[in-house]
C-alpha cells in the first residue's frame, strides 16, 4: 500500500480478533493507512483485506463503513448541532434515532443534543464523533489516535467513555496509538507496527 | 434596423488606444507588451476568419450549418473550460454536456416561445453568447469544487466512514460550487444599465437602433443566459464531482494524514 509514492504498509500479515486490540507504532508507520483499508476508505496495491472472513471487496462498502465504523483523528463535526451530528449517520439510511443513548455511551449527557457541535472543546467535539460513530450500532469501533489532539483532562474524559464501551458485547475496538501506556490501559492485545510490518 | 459601414481605416486607428495601453505597460514594466500584440493580433485574425464564416452561413440560410458551428463552439469552448478546471478529475465529458444541454434547452425554449425566429441571424449569436457564458461559469464553479473537496477532504472522507455515499458527502460542496457558478451573472444582471452598459444594448445602439428595441433584445438574452449558465453550471457540478470519486465511494485523493 502506498500513499504519495511511497509505501507505508509492505509485506503486513495480521488478523485482528474480536475484542480490544491497539495497534501501536510511531507516525508514519501506516498505524492509519491501515484503518482506512480495514473501512475501504483505500484499496490496497496488492493483497486483500478481509472482514469476518470475506474479501471487503466483495462486500458493500458504504454497508461494512457502517458495521465498521471509523473515527477520525480530527474531529470533523458535520455544520449544525450536537444532535444533528449524532444522527448524521442514521439519517443518511432515512432512519430515525434518539441522540441520547449514544452521547451517554460516548461519556457526554443529553443536554449537548442542542448544542452547536463547532462552538464545543476539541475534547467534547471527539466524544460526539465517538456517538456518532456508536449511533450506527457498530460491530467494529476504528479509533484513529482518538486522543493525540487533546488534553490530558479530555483525554481521560475519551479514555472513561472508551473502557466502558470495551466491555460491550459484541463491539469490537480497533485503537491505533503512538502511546504505549494508552495501549495497554484500552486493550488486552496490543500490535506494534514498524516500517509496514507487524513487530 | 439600419446597418453600420464600419471601413478597415476606422478599425485600426482605435490601434492607438493599444498603443497607449502598450506604452502603461511600458512605462510601469508591466511586462504584457508582448501579450497585447498577440491578443490582438489572434482577435483581428480570429474575429475576422469568423466574421466570413457567419457570412457564408447567413448567404445559405441553412440550419445545419449552424448546427455545425455551434458544435464547434461547444467543442473550444469545452477544451477551454476543461484547461481552466484542470483539478477536476474526468472533467470533459461533464463540460461538453453541460455546454451542449445549455445550448440546446436555451436556442430550444426561445424558438418554441416565439421569441426568434429559427434563422441563423438569430441562432449564431444567440448560441455563441449562450455558450460563451455557460463555457465561463462551468469553468468557475468546477473550480471552486476542486477547492472544496480539495480544502474539505477531512470532512468528505469523515461522512464516508459513516456510510455516506459519494453524492450524500459533497451534497454541500456541490451546491456551493453551482452557486460560484451563477453568481457572476446574477450580480451583473443586477447592476445592468447603471454600472455598465451590456454589449448587446452599446451594439444595437451604436448601429442606429432604438434605444427601447436595444433594451427589450437585452433583456431577452439577460434573461435567456441566467437559464442557460444555472443549466450548465448544475449539470457541471452534478456530474463533475463524480471525478473525484472511486466507484467504491472513495476519494481519489485522500486527506493529508
Amino acid at each position: 500500500m502506498a500513499r504519495g509514492g511511497r509505501p507505508v504498509l509492505r509485506g503486513l500479515d495480521l488478523a485482528i480478533e474480536v475484542g480490544a486490540t491497539a495497534v501501536l507504532g510511531p507516525s508514519g508507520s501506516g498505524k492509519s493507512t491501515l484503518l482506512r483499508l480495514l473501512d475501504r476508505l483505500a484499496d490496497p496495491d496488492e493483497g486483500s483485506v478481509r472482514f469476518r472472513g470475506r474479501d471487503v471487496r466483495e462486500l458493500d462498502p458504504l454497508e461494512l463503513r457502517r458495521r465498521a465504523v471509523l473515527v477520525p483523528q480530527l474531529p470533523a463535526p458535520v455544520p449544525g448541532t450536537v444532535a444533528e451530528n449524532v444522527t448524521y449517520g442514521p439519517a443518511l439510511l432515512g432512519r430515525d434515532v434518539d441522540p441520547g443513548p449514544p452521547l451517554e455511551q460516548a461519556g457526554l449527557d443529553r443536554s449537548f443534543a442542542d448544542r452547536d457541535a463547532a462552538r464545543l472543546s476539541v475534547g467534547e467535539q471527539q466524544r460526539v464523533m465517538l456517538a456518532r460513530a456508536l449511533a450506527l450500532e457498530p460491530e467494529v469501533l476504528l479509533l484513529d489516535e482518538p486522543t493525540a489532539a487533546l488534553d490530558e483532562l479530555a483525554t481521560a474524559a475519551v479514555e472513561r467513555a472508551l473502557d466502558r464501551l470495551r466491555g460491550r458485547s459484541g463491539l469490537s475496538l480497533v485503537l491505533v496509538t503512538h502511546d504505549r501506556s494508552q495501549a495497554r490501559r484500552l486493550s488486552g492485545r496490543v500490535v506494534e507496527l514498524r516500517d509496514g510490518r507487524a513487530a | 434596423m439600419n446597418s453600420v459601414q464600419i471601413t478597415l481605416g476606422e478599425v485600426a486607428a482605435t490601434l492607438a488606444l493599444v498603443g497607449l495601453a502598450a506604452a502603461v505597460s511600458l512605462w510601469r514594466r508591466a511586462d504584457l507588451e508582448r501579450d497585447l500584440g498577440v491578443a490582438v493580433v489572434r482577435s483581428f485574425l480570429q474575429l475576422t476568419a469568423v466574421g466570413y464564416v457567419i457570412q457564408a452561413i447567413f448567404d445559405s440560410d441553412s440550419l445545419w450549418l449552424v448546427a455545425l458551428l455551434l458544435s464547434g463552439m461547444v467543442a473550444f469552448g469545452t477544451v477551454t473550460a476543461r484547461s481552466r478546471a484542470r483539478a477536476v478529475p474526468g472533467a470533459l465529458v461533464a463540460i461538453v454536456l453541460a455546454l451542449a444541454a445549455a445550448a440546446a434547452v436555451t436556442l430550444g425554449l426561445v424558438l418554441v416561445l416565439g421569441v426568434f425566429d429559427a434563422t441563423p441571424r438569430y441562432l449564431v449569436p444567440v448560441g455563441g453568447m449562450v455558450i460563451g457564458n455557460s463555457m465561463t461559469a462551468t469553468a468557475v464553479a468546477l473550480n471552486r469544487l476542486a477547492d472544496e473537496v480539495h480544502g474539505r477532504a477531512g470532512l468528505i472522507e469523515a461522512s464516508l466512514a459513516l456510510g455516506a455515499t459519494a453524492r450524500q458527502a459533497s451534497a454541500g460542496l456541490v451546491t456551493s460550487s453551482l452557486r460560484s457558478g451563477m453568481i457572476p451573472l446574477i450580480d451583473s444582471t443586477k447592476t445592468t444599465g447603471v454600472v455598465f452598459f451590456p454589449g448587446t444594448m452599446v451594439g444595437m445602439l451604436v448601429a442606429g437602433a432604438e434605444p427601447l428595441d436595444a433594451v427589450r433584445l437585452q433583456l431577452i438574452l439577460l434573461w435567456a443566459l441566467l437559464g442557460a449558465v444555472a443549466l450548465a453550471a448544475l449539470i457541471a457540478v452534478t456530474l463533475g464531482y463524480r471525478g473525484f470519486f472511486t466507484p467504491a465511494h472513495q476519494l481519489r485523493e485522500p486527506p493529508e494524514p
